[in-house]
């Protein structure tokens, strides 16, 4: 376990490790290659994703940025012709094992998508839904778990007086909050968020960064995103991956400021990619 | 899109080098006038200072727009702020030129005061000096810009020596302290073109490192 972190810690490329205070980890990738098919799509990836921190992934189209994020919650899977190898720890477990249940985890890994997809229902019956599957049923508790999921995404007082409109109703910067609300009713550890602002307008999207910011108080969240300021704005630390490559995972105002690889510089000044 | 902001920072760096050109050509004139008691052509120094203050709000202006419109990050992002900072260094210098001319003016034209050679030996060490630190600034090398240090001690000990010199001068012409006084500012006013020339070659230095590294000391 200790020579796993090591190893997780000093991912290729990467050097030197700036003024870490010690966080603990939420995940610790190590050593994952993924293939769709005989197409290999991640190379030997080492990474340790910090709690209650934004991670954020950034990198061309094609570089395995989703295919990674997608990973850690196995959705990556729901492809049949997908392989992996290597490890991805999540507490003390190998997500990966074959013991390991998958309901167990996507229970504690939330995922908001890049376009909002509420369900054709009630803002309402939208947040309960994650909670009347895991068997809530009392309306009361329901309506606690609704009032503070809403609250959490910063969206209830919004739609308070319009919890019985259906969703599909609102705007796309509301749609995308009821669905971090709908992720956050289910009380998840971890928010996984695949390019989440890419469909909305720039108030919205200033929202929703504002509100990444809350949430990480209570949540550890990695966030896949193109729009490279918003990696600069909201997270703690970036990786940057390349033809599903790890480059360089760093403290996020290291990377923007002085990125030690060449690639990553060329990439985030818009040289390439 | 990112032709365009190459073809931008290419631009930004011309207007540099030309302001330098145009701020060494301030510091050769009023040393000039300095040895030939020249008032007149002192005043026009003065006046024409007004010019290098424009070259900085343009260089300024351009640099703030790029910054604003590209929102560059790395190494682009210091390019810009390289280039306010050298903008806001030249001007400065240009500053220096404009005080040698002033004391020229207060001296007069019939002083009486021999200038010490060392004070047209400065004009030329730091002329020197912004040579390198355009060349270093053009090829982004921090070796020829650590040169600048080496260079700024030679100016330094000159103006000591210069300063020396003309307190030796004052004890046995009292009469003449205050003309005496005016020669030393100019040198300290060149000794301090220096600096900022120095400030120029950090400025490379931070371009390349991404972190403050001091040629003062």
């Amino acid at each position: 376990m200790i020579e796993m972190q090591n190893k997780a810690q000093t991912p290729k490329n990467q050097s030197t490790e700036k003024k870490t205070e010690k966080v603990p980890n939420i995940y610790e990738v190590d050593d994952l290659n993924l293939w769709y098919g005989n197409d290999q799509a991640l190379y030997e990836i080492n990474m340790d994703i910090p709690q209650y921190q934004v991670t954020a992934i950034i990198g061309p189209s094609g570089c395995g940025k989703s295919t990674f994020l997608k990973t850690l919650n196995r959705m990556v899977e729901m492809v049949p012709i997908v392989k992996t190898t290597g490890a991805i720890r999540y507490g003390d477990q190998n997500i990966y094992e074959d013991k390991y249940r998958v309901e167990d985890l996507r229970t504690k890994v939330g995922m908001v998508f890049q376009k909002p997809n509420p369900f054709p229902k009630s803002v309402y019956d939208n947040v309960a839904y994650g909670p009347r599957i895991h068997g809530i049923k009392d309306k009361k508790t329901l309506d606690q778990i609704v009032e503070k999921s809403l609250k959490g995404a910063a969206i209830w007082d919004e739609l308070k007086d319009r919890l019985d409109e259906n969703a599909f109703g609102l705007s796309g910067g509301q749609q995308q909050r009821v669905c971090i609300a709908r992720a956050l009713a289910v009380e998840p550890d971890v928010i996984l968020m695949d390019e989440p602002t890419s469909a909305l307008d720039p108030i919205s999207t200033a929202k929703v960064e504002e509100l990444i910011q809350e949430l990480k108080k209570d949540y550890s969240i990695v966030i896949v995103t193109h729009n490279m300021q918003q990696a600069a704005r909201i997270s703690d630390r970036t990786a940057f991956f390349l033809n599903g490559e790890l480059v360089e995972y760093q403290e996020t105002d290291q990377l923007f400021q002085n990125p030690e690889d060449k690639r990553t510089e060329d990439y985030i000044t818009g040289r390439f990619g | 899109m990112r032709q365009m902001f190459e073809d931008d920072l290419k631009e930004i760096k011309m207007n540099i080098e030309a302001f330098a050109e145009e701020v060494k050509t301030a510091l050769i004139r009023a040393v000039d006038c300095l040895y030939e008691g020249n008032v007149k052509e002192a005043g026009k120094i003065i006046e024409d200072d007004a010019k290098l203050d424009e070259r900085e709000t343009e260089i300024n202006e351009k640099a703030i727009l790029l910054i604003a419109k590209q929102q560059p990050v790395a190494k682009d992002l210091r390019r810009l702020i390289v280039a306010l900072r050298i903008a806001t260094d030249l001007e400065r210098m240009g500053d220096h030129a404009r005080n040698v001319a002033k004391a020229t003016i207060q001296l007069g034209d019939d002083h009486g005061i021999p200038i010490p050679d060392e004070i047209d030996g400065m004009k030329k060490i730091a002329l020197e000096m912004v040579d390198t630190s355009m060349t270093a600034f053009e090829y982004e090398d921090i070796s020829i810009a650590s040169k600048l240090a080496d260079v700024d001690n030679r100016l330094d000990d000159t103006f000591g020596y210069v300063v020396k010199d003309l307190l030796n001068r004052s004890a046995v012409n009292t009469e003449q302290i205050q003309h005496i006084m005016q020669v030393s500012y100019i040198a300290r006013y060149i000794e301090r073109f220096g600096d900022h020339v120095t400030n120029i070659g950090e400025s490379v230095l931070y371009l390349n490192k991404g972190k403050m590294i001091s040629l003062n000391d």
